[in-house]
């Protein structure tokens, strides 16, 4: 966090320098189905973010060593390609990448029925192809549509969303400059159905009321994510009724995106 | 962290007893093993601490050196925070490149000293732009029995305090301590069906579904967080977790003096 919260990022009336009230998401976009080799796929934005996410497996455990006898190992890589930030990243996994990697694939472990598919892994890719601050909550939420898109049984899926700090301020779903001025972090992860939290990360500074207050407009938020979700979803698995009728599909998927 | 396997006969002994409350050294719930703090344990150091958590025993050093600042905290010292899990502490550590276990555990330390502002790193600024006073907080594990993200923060709280920062030597004029602001403290919890354990042992760990910490300053504010495992925690255990940080991170900072 900068921790500078001289920089004025909401007026007086309470909207933010992109128009957002302090409880309004970016405009998100999902799609599901969006890339041919992978077992399943979604592509998402979260304002300025754009994220792509892969599955592939249920598939032979490598290394081998990391093979659970007793169920399936979610292993996600999370990676950021080199101009996808204002000064180019030196490509490859960098200590970030590996922490945030390791907390997505803790997060997908629960809600996987892994216990379905001993000594597998099913490999999660997520490759943030544009950055503007809350890239771990877009690749989470594209690569829980990409997982359900491979056909993985869940318990549910997975919205996640960052809540934060500014100008002494609760605000939902920072964009970069919020983000590089901001006091402080909450990125969340949940499980709608139960409204148990599976991703919780923090830095910044926040008083207990602050905390309450972010957690409850951060579930609030990915409850909404959650439905734009399952929308991606049914979209991707819709049948196409004018296709339907003019022609036979010949075994194709009527609809790509 | 490394969630090898652990017998059935001592998963059941720790289930079992839990169901009647108990734990398996017989401490309660929210009662950390017995702390052992020692600070200045290396000549060869700038700062240093060992600091015992019942078996579990790191070693914290800090060296300093003059280098440039980032361009864009033209007047601020640097820190850095690394993390080794050494073969010497647990048959399941490996040498080598960090893994995923020590980069997790060097950030989550590395988050509670810079976001609670501990030291004033404006104060480590030799000349803008060009001189900054640069700092190396290295964490070692000598003994692993669990819960090393509080050894490792108490270890690198206690050894940054006790450094001495080395002017003299680099004709900076009188040495002088490190100046400190905050005094950060992480409080780590692990869920095991409905109940949460403070300072889990390694065994306690291994049967573990989720692990949160939490990083508070003197005032009880949040400062850091990081929730880990697969598991998923309710609203209400996380926020008995936040109390717990709070109630028991004072009695820790007591220690620090």
């Amino acid at each position: 966090m900068g921790g500078n919260s001289n920089v004025k990022l909401i007026d007086d009336n309470g909207i933010r320098i992109d128009g957002r009230r302090v409880d309004e998401l970016r405009p998100i976009k999902i799609e599901a189905g969006v890339l041919k080799r992978a077992d399943g796929s979604a592509y998402v934005e979260f304002g300025k973010n754009k994220v792509l996410a892969a599955v592939y497996g249920p598939r032979e455990c490598h290394p081998r060593h990391m093979q659970d006898p007793s169920k399936a190992i979610v292993q996600c890589k999370y990676n950021i390609i080199s101009f996808s930030v204002s000064d180019r990243k030196r490509p490859g996994p960098d200590r970030r990448s590996v922490e945030i990697s390791k907390i997505i694939s803790e997060a997908f472990e629960h809600v996987v029925f892994t216990e379905n598919y001993p000594r597998t892994s099913i490999d999660v890719y997520i490759e943030v192809l544009q950055a503007n601050a809350g890239t771990r909550c877009a690749g989470l939420t594209a690569a829980s549509v990409a997982l359900a898109d491979a056909g993985i049984p869940m318990r549910d899926l997975v919205p996640s969303v960052a809540v934060g700090k500014v100008n002494d301020q609760i605000v939902l779903d920072l964009q970069k400059e919020e983000d590089n001025f901001g006091q402080a972090d909450l990125p969340l992860a949940i499980i709608p159905r139960t409204g148990e939290v599976i991703l919780m990360q923090m830095d910044g500074h926040l008083t207990k009321a602050e905390f309450d207050r972010a957690l409850e407009m951060g579930v609030g938020a990915c409850k909404k994510i959650y439905a734009l979700q399952k929308d991606a979803l049914a979209r991707r698995y819709a049948i196409d009724k004018a296709v339907d009728e003019a022609e036979e599909p010949a075994g194709e998927q009527p609809a790509e995106g | 962290m490394s969630r090898a396997i652990l017998s059935e006969i001592k998963k059941d002994h720790i289930h079992k007893l839990l169901a009647k409350g108990k734990r398996v050294d017989g401490r309660a719930w929210d009662e950390f093993r017995p702390i052992s703090i020692q600070p200045r344990f290396s000549d060869t150091a700038e700062g240093s601490a060992r600091v015992k958590l019942g078996n579990t025993d790191v070693l914290v050093g800090v060296k300093m050196a003059i280098g440039t600042p980032f361009q864009d905290t033209p007047n601020k010292g640097v820190l850095s925070t690394n993390a080794e899990l050494i073969p010497l502490a647990s048959p399941t550590f490996e040498s080598g490149p960090p893994d995923e276990n020590s980069i997790e555990l060097a950030r989550v330390v590395d988050r509670g000293i810079r976001e609670s502002q501990m030291i004033d790193l404006e104060k480590l600024c030799i000349e803008p732009k060009k001189e900054v006073w640069m700092l190396f907080t290295d964490v070692y594990v000598l003994d692993y029995d669990g819960n090393l993200f509080d050894a490792a923060t108490l270890g690198a709280v206690a050894a940054l305090m006790s450094t001495i920062v080395p002017a003299k030597e680099n004709d900076k004029g009188e040495d002088f301590p490190l100046p400190i602001n905050h005094i950060p403290i992480s409080v780590t919890a692990v869920q095991i069906e409905n109940s949460i354990l403070v300072d889990p042992t390694l065994d306690e760990e291994k049967v573990a579904a989720a692990r949160l910490t939490v990083t508070t300053d003197e005032n009880g504010d949040l400062r850091a967080m990081q929730k880990g495992f697969a598991g998923a925690l309710s609203i209400d255990q996380i926020n008995r977790m936040i109390e717990t940080s709070q109630r028991l991170g004072n009695e820790l900072r007591n220690m620090l003096g």
